[in-house]
């Protein structure tokens, strides 16, 4: 179990360092989209539809306005890339947030208090954990919109995602930290505290969680890519994001229509947009993974 | 005494199988309950008082809700769950209906990636600092880190709009046999089985692969291996019984693949039109279709413990380490 202390950058490959850099700036830049992009794609009156499907710049027939060419509604490929990644991150980071704000509790109580609690509990998250969690973050998604008023859904897009995704990953919080825990039960310091009359709830707070905290750092990074692919995914499946303000995945997924046809930029630079931060994202979490375990297979690490 | 292993194994799995799935039922009913509002669904919305109390006397509606839920346990498991609001269907024979063209593109897409993941995986064991081999590694890194949705969407951008030589949607010319319907007796229909099931065997052999060459690498490098070969066993023969060895994680591993699978034909469903219960759960899901969604939340847990009951049992008949050791002692902890 390392502690975050240990976990400093020099012990972390070459590899993984570069990659971290480039997601860095990757992540800044799509934070600073407002800022970079030549067009508000969420705001209506910017399209351009006579300028609709026009082809990247340094193509034949491109237009200047549009670096990386125009989608059908005449939507700057390159702006609504910016804004899309923007949701999907932010997506993806709330999602990884929640699970952790219900794994991290599950972990410690499973942890600390044992017995029928902790059987009962990690029973459930084992139970989980065997369904792939795209699956449950589907189900969990029909099932908020099943309860939820219909004229409500468009408006809650965002927060049924991040509820679907961030209930379909707590499993894997709970059962780092309820090893953890576990760990640190027997302790003296644990012990000691307990001596000196501290109730169980601020040990678990001021003792077990600082010692279970770079841990949790570590699956946070694992599965931040995984939660932006799962949101994605959603989002093209059409049961995530609306058409009127594009993730990535809603972007693929309106321009694989005009996959046959030839347009080929409206889908393959919001593919990359995808695909490049979340294979960068796999090789830091990759590295971070061989810190905390040197003994972990690389087969066993992604997309648990 | 191995049968005796076995009987026992099983049900101790089947007593752990039936909580889960009374609870999974139990969630599903509720979801009914909650969300589905059956009564519109069968009177309609503007039915007077008395047509709508008619109505939940006929359906059971008025009852104690222990007894509804018993009820609903008892039609579930005759494949009966309540109407399609969005098909106005029933459940059963609409999922029966799409369920082959599922199960088609499952399992040739696993089939295909059991053959990849273990060849390559083999391969990469043996000659384990070739380039090619690194090349390989790489490879299946890349291919587990894009989504299943960009992979069927960048193959049909090559193969249907570029080359113009696979067919992009849908299962093509299908034969009906008595209740089953194949798509892999017509050109038609193989030409179409292609790509989606590249899309969906991708990210499998690529793990697979990995674990594969893992266990190889480690299952070459154990006591009775070397023994083997010191003793003169032919190289083939010392390679079947490594394989065998590091088989035993395959297994448990691609029996979660074959779960991984079904997840993710739903996503590749939607990418080629394929006309199955992904597909089905998908449209469903966007709907708010509730007694779909509810049905599939049963029929996915019954599948998952299915699948993890025929792992725990195909580990057992590969590996005669099992058999010996205690069944509280796994592989893991037995001496390699």
């Amino acid at each position: 179990m390392a502690d975050i202390a240990d976990m400093k950058a020099e012990s972390l490959g070459i590899g993984a360092r570069v990659a971290g850099a480039l997601l860095a700036v990757i992540v800044l830049a799509v934070v600073a989209a407002p800022v970079l992009a030549p067009q508000d794609p969420f705001d209506i009156a910017s399209l351009r539809l006579f300028d609709s499907l026009s082809p990247p710049a340094i193509l034949d027939g491109g237009l200047m306005p549009f670096p990386l060419g125009s989608d059908g509604q005449g939507r700057d490929v390159l702006s609504a890339m910016l804004y899309g990644a923007r949701l999907s991150f932010l997506v993806g980071a709330l999602a990884i947030l929640m699970a952790a704000l219900i794994g991290v509790p599950v972990g410690i109580a499973a942890g600390y208090a044992g017995g029928v609690l902790d059987v009962a509990l990690m029973r459930l998250a084992d139970a989980q954990l065997a369904v792939p969690s795209i699956l449950l973050a589907l189900l969990a998604d029909g099932v908020a919109r099943a309860l939820l008023p219909r004229s409500w859904l468009e408006a809650s897009a965002i927060p049924i995602l991040v509820a679907a995704i961030g209930l379909a990953r707590w499993p894997h919080f709970a059962r780092v930290v309820r090893t953890g825990a576990r760990l640190h039960r027997g302790r003296d310091y644990v012990s000691a505290a307990r001596l000196i009359g501290l109730g169980n709830f601020d040990i678990a707070l001021d003792h077990v969680l600082p010692n279970v905290a770079g841990t949790v750092l570590v699956v946070a990074a694992v599965s931040l890519g995984l939660a932006v692919m799962d949101e994605a995914t959603l989002s093209f499946l059409g049961v995530g994001l609306p058409v009127t303000r594009p993730s990535l995945g809603t972007l693929i997924r309106l321009g694989s229509d005009y996959l046959l046809s030839g347009e080929w930029w409206v889908v393959v630079f919001p593919a990359l947009a995808l695909a490049v931060p979340v294979i960068l994202a796999n090789i830091v979490a990759d590295g971070l993974r061989d810190r905390l375990d040197p003994r972990a297979r690389p087969s066993e690490r992604l997309r648990a | 005494m191995i049968m005796g292993r076995w009987l026992g194994l099983l049900l101790a799995r089947l007593a752990q199988a039936v909580p889960v799935l009374l609870v999974v039922a139990a969630l599903a009913w509720a979801l009914g309950l909650v969300a589905g509002d059956p009564l519109a669904a069968t009177v309609g919305l503007d039915a007077t008082a008395a047509e709508r109390a008619a109505a939940a006397a006929r359906l059971g509606l008025d009852r104690p809700l222990p007894e509804q839920y018993a009820r609903f346990l008892l039609r579930a498991a005759q494949g009966d769950f309540g109407i399609s609001t969005r098909l106005a269907r029933p459940v059963g024979p609409l999922i029966a209906e799409r369920l082959p063209a599922t199960v088609e593109l499952a399992g040739v897409a696993f089939l295909l990636s059991l053959a990849i993941g273990i060849v390559g995986g083999v391969v990469a064991a043996v000659w384990r600092r070739a380039a090619t081999t690194r090349l390989l590694m790489v490879g299946t890194l890349v291919g587990m880190s894009v989504p299943t949705f960009l992979t069927g969407t960048l193959l049909i951008l090559l193969f249907s709009a570029e080359l113009r030589i696979l067919p992009s949607f849908g299962r093509g010319q299908v034969v009906a046999l008595g209740g089953w319907t194949t798509g892999l007796l017509t050109p038609g229909g193989l030409a179409a089985l292609v790509l989606p099931a590249t899309t969906l065997a991708i990210f499998q052999s690529a793990l697979l692969l990995r674990l594969v060459r893992a266990g190889m690498i480690e299952a070459l490098a154990s006591d009775h291996i070397r023994f083997a070969r010191a003793r003169g066993l032919a190289g083939a023969v010392v390679l079947r019984i490594a394989l065998m060895n590091a088989l035993v994680p395959v297994v448990s591993a691609a029996s979660m693949q074959l779960g991984t699978l079904v997840a993710f034909s739903v996503v590749t469903e939607s990418v080629f039109q394929w006309p199955g219960v992904g597909q089905l759960l998908v449209q469903s899901v966007a709907a708010a279709d509730v007694p779909v969604i509810a049905a599939y939340l049963v029929l996915v847990a019954v599948l998952f413990l299915a699948i993890n009951l025929a792992a725990d049992l195909l580990s057992v008949a590969i590996d005669p380490r099992l058999r010996v050791v205690d069944g509280a002692r796994r592989w893991r902890t037995s001496p390699t």
